[in-house]
């Protein structure tokens, strides 16, 4: 009976004495804090909860890529051809730019993040780095991405990663904002987004995929934890051009713990394969209550 | 405050949800306030009447639909004239919301002028109207987001504030009317 008790509290005691705080700071938007656990180098935002940890980093190898839900995004490269020009919505500590610039050094990669308090610890304590090809840019993601169709820029490969543990940027999440991320996707480019996938959202969120780009693509471990969704294809590559690609890739990709190999197991796309009602409400400018549906 | 609050929801698409979004909704809200507040009370030196009182609903009410009709292409004009989302959303909130906020500014001091007819109850009265109004609007803001956004679109909701107002204002009208035609009576 008190066994368990009693362990509980060795974990929360230790986890107190191993875990510390190397960083803590008020920005406009939120809390953010930097945690400093054993090997790796954590970004919470808000509370100190191994919950809402945005990005992690081994400190011993910062090139090991520590989250599952990172891992899954770099799927989109079965799809696409080497990517050239490569936008990133919400930059984290910006361990995706890290890996997507050593990949591909001629890349040009634009993150854009709201919150400059971010950018300065990615820069600070996650080795974020910024070439002549690799920027950043401080501002809202819906106003950046409806400026670059007004200048007709097109993007390769778009990462939609804005999405924090506990809120959702509403605007982000809207029929009208993926018209507008399609409208600066390249011919043969790919849109990856990082989504949530626990709650009554799942199916809106679906439903509203569905609605601008037609059947998508899941990337998903267990069922319904986390989930990425390839959307935007103009042309499926065939079984055999995926494994071509999944060959070439797995040893480049093996370097940052990823297991191409193992993640194309829970690739499945949604053609003939809706799990979410027909009736589903997708969200819109108009309608959008995803905060409160994510409950 | 219903509608203060769609107004984030309103701009998200052009100007983003970063903290200046806020200021500007606000910062117009309490502008035209104030000159609401102004102009209500200057206007209720002239002549007050419930009819008159029911109009500046019934104009309420028409200042506020457009929101719902031209919203979409004033925000994308604004936005593809101004690059700093500051200012654009300070435009934006100007042209959406200035003059219906103004309008609804009015019929506060009316109130008092109405309600008030002995100068020492005037506090009295004051007190309630400022009690209900604000009470109105605690309730107003809590409905719309807990609630209203959970169930309708945005432009439904504006079209019901705007139906709601217009009918007030007929019923005020009406009244008032009447309270004419039967005045004579009992004069």
């Amino acid at each position: 009976m008190l066994k368990p008790l009693f362990i509980v509290a060795m974990c929360l005691f230790s986890s107190l004495i191993f875990s510390k705080e190397i960083h803590q700071e008020r920005s406009l938007y939120r809390n953010i804090i930097v945690e400093d656990k054993n090997d790796v180098l954590c970004l919470q935002f808000n509370t100190k909860s191994t919950q809402l940890n945005q990005s992690c980093i081994y400190k011993s190898a910062p090139n090991k890529l520590f989250f599952n839900y990172v891992k899954m995004v770099f799927s989109s490269l079965l799809y696409i051809d080497k990517p050239n020009n490569v936008l990133i919505i919400g930059l984290g500590g910006g361990t995706l730019s890290n890996v997507i610039h050593q990949l591909y050094p001629n890349a040009s990669i634009n993150n854009v993040e709201i919150d400059p308090a971010v950018v300065k610890v990615a820069r600070k304590y996650f080795h974020f780095i910024e070439t002549n090809k690799v920027i950043s840019t401080i501002q809202d993601g819906r106003i950046f991405i409806k400026r670059a169709a007004l200048k007709q820029k097109k993007y390769d490969w778009i990462i939609l990663d804005a999405f924090n543990g506990d809120y959702i940027p509403e605007h982000l999440l809207t029929k009208e904002f993926f018209e507008e991320v399609k409208s600066i996707l390249s011919p043969g480019g790919i849109i990856a987004a990082n989504t949530f996938s626990s709650s009554k959202l799942y199916d809106h969120e679906s439903a509203t995929y569905y609605a601008v780009f037609g059947d998508f693509i899941n990337v998903s471990r267990h069922n319904r934890s986390n989930r990425i969704i390839l959307a935007g294809l103009d042309k499926m590559p065939t079984e055999t051009e995926i494994s071509k690609k999944a060959t070439w890739l797995e040893p480049r990709l093996s370097t940052y713990n990823i297991d191409i190999q193992d993640i194309r197991k829970i690739i499945y796309s949604t053609q003939g394969n809706h799990d979410w009602p027909t009736d589903t409400k997708v969200l819109t400018d108009q309608y959008s209550p995803a905060n409160l549906l994510n409950n | 405050m219903g509608i203060e609050l769609l107004g984030g929801r309103i701009l998200a698409p052009f100007f983003g949800s970063s903290v200046h979004i806020w200021g500007s909704i606000i910062t117009v809200f309490m502008l035209s306030l104030s000159l609401g507040y102004l102009l209500g009370g200057k206007l209720s030196t002239h002549n007050p009447s419930l009819s008159k009182y029911g109009f500046i609903f019934l104009v309420a009410s028409i200042s506020i639909t457009p929101i719902s009709f031209f919203s979409q292409p004033i925000m994308a004009f604004i936005f593809t004239h101004i690059e700093d989302s500051r200012y654009g959303s300070l435009l934006a909130s100007m042209a959406l919301f200035f003059i219906p906020t103004v309008i609804l500014g009015m019929i506060s001091p009316y109130s008092v002028r109405l309600l008030v007819t002995e100068s020492d109850k005037s506090g009295q009265i004051a007190g309630i109207l400022y009690f209900v109004s604000t009470l109105g609007s605690a309730l107003g803001t809590i409905i719309t987001s807990f609630y209203f956004v959970l169930a309708f679109d945005v432009n439904s909701i504006i079209i019901t504030f705007a139906i709601t107002l217009g009918l007030l204002g007929l019923i005020a009208i009406m009244i008032g009317s009447n309270v004419r035609r039967e005045a004579p009576i009992h004069a």
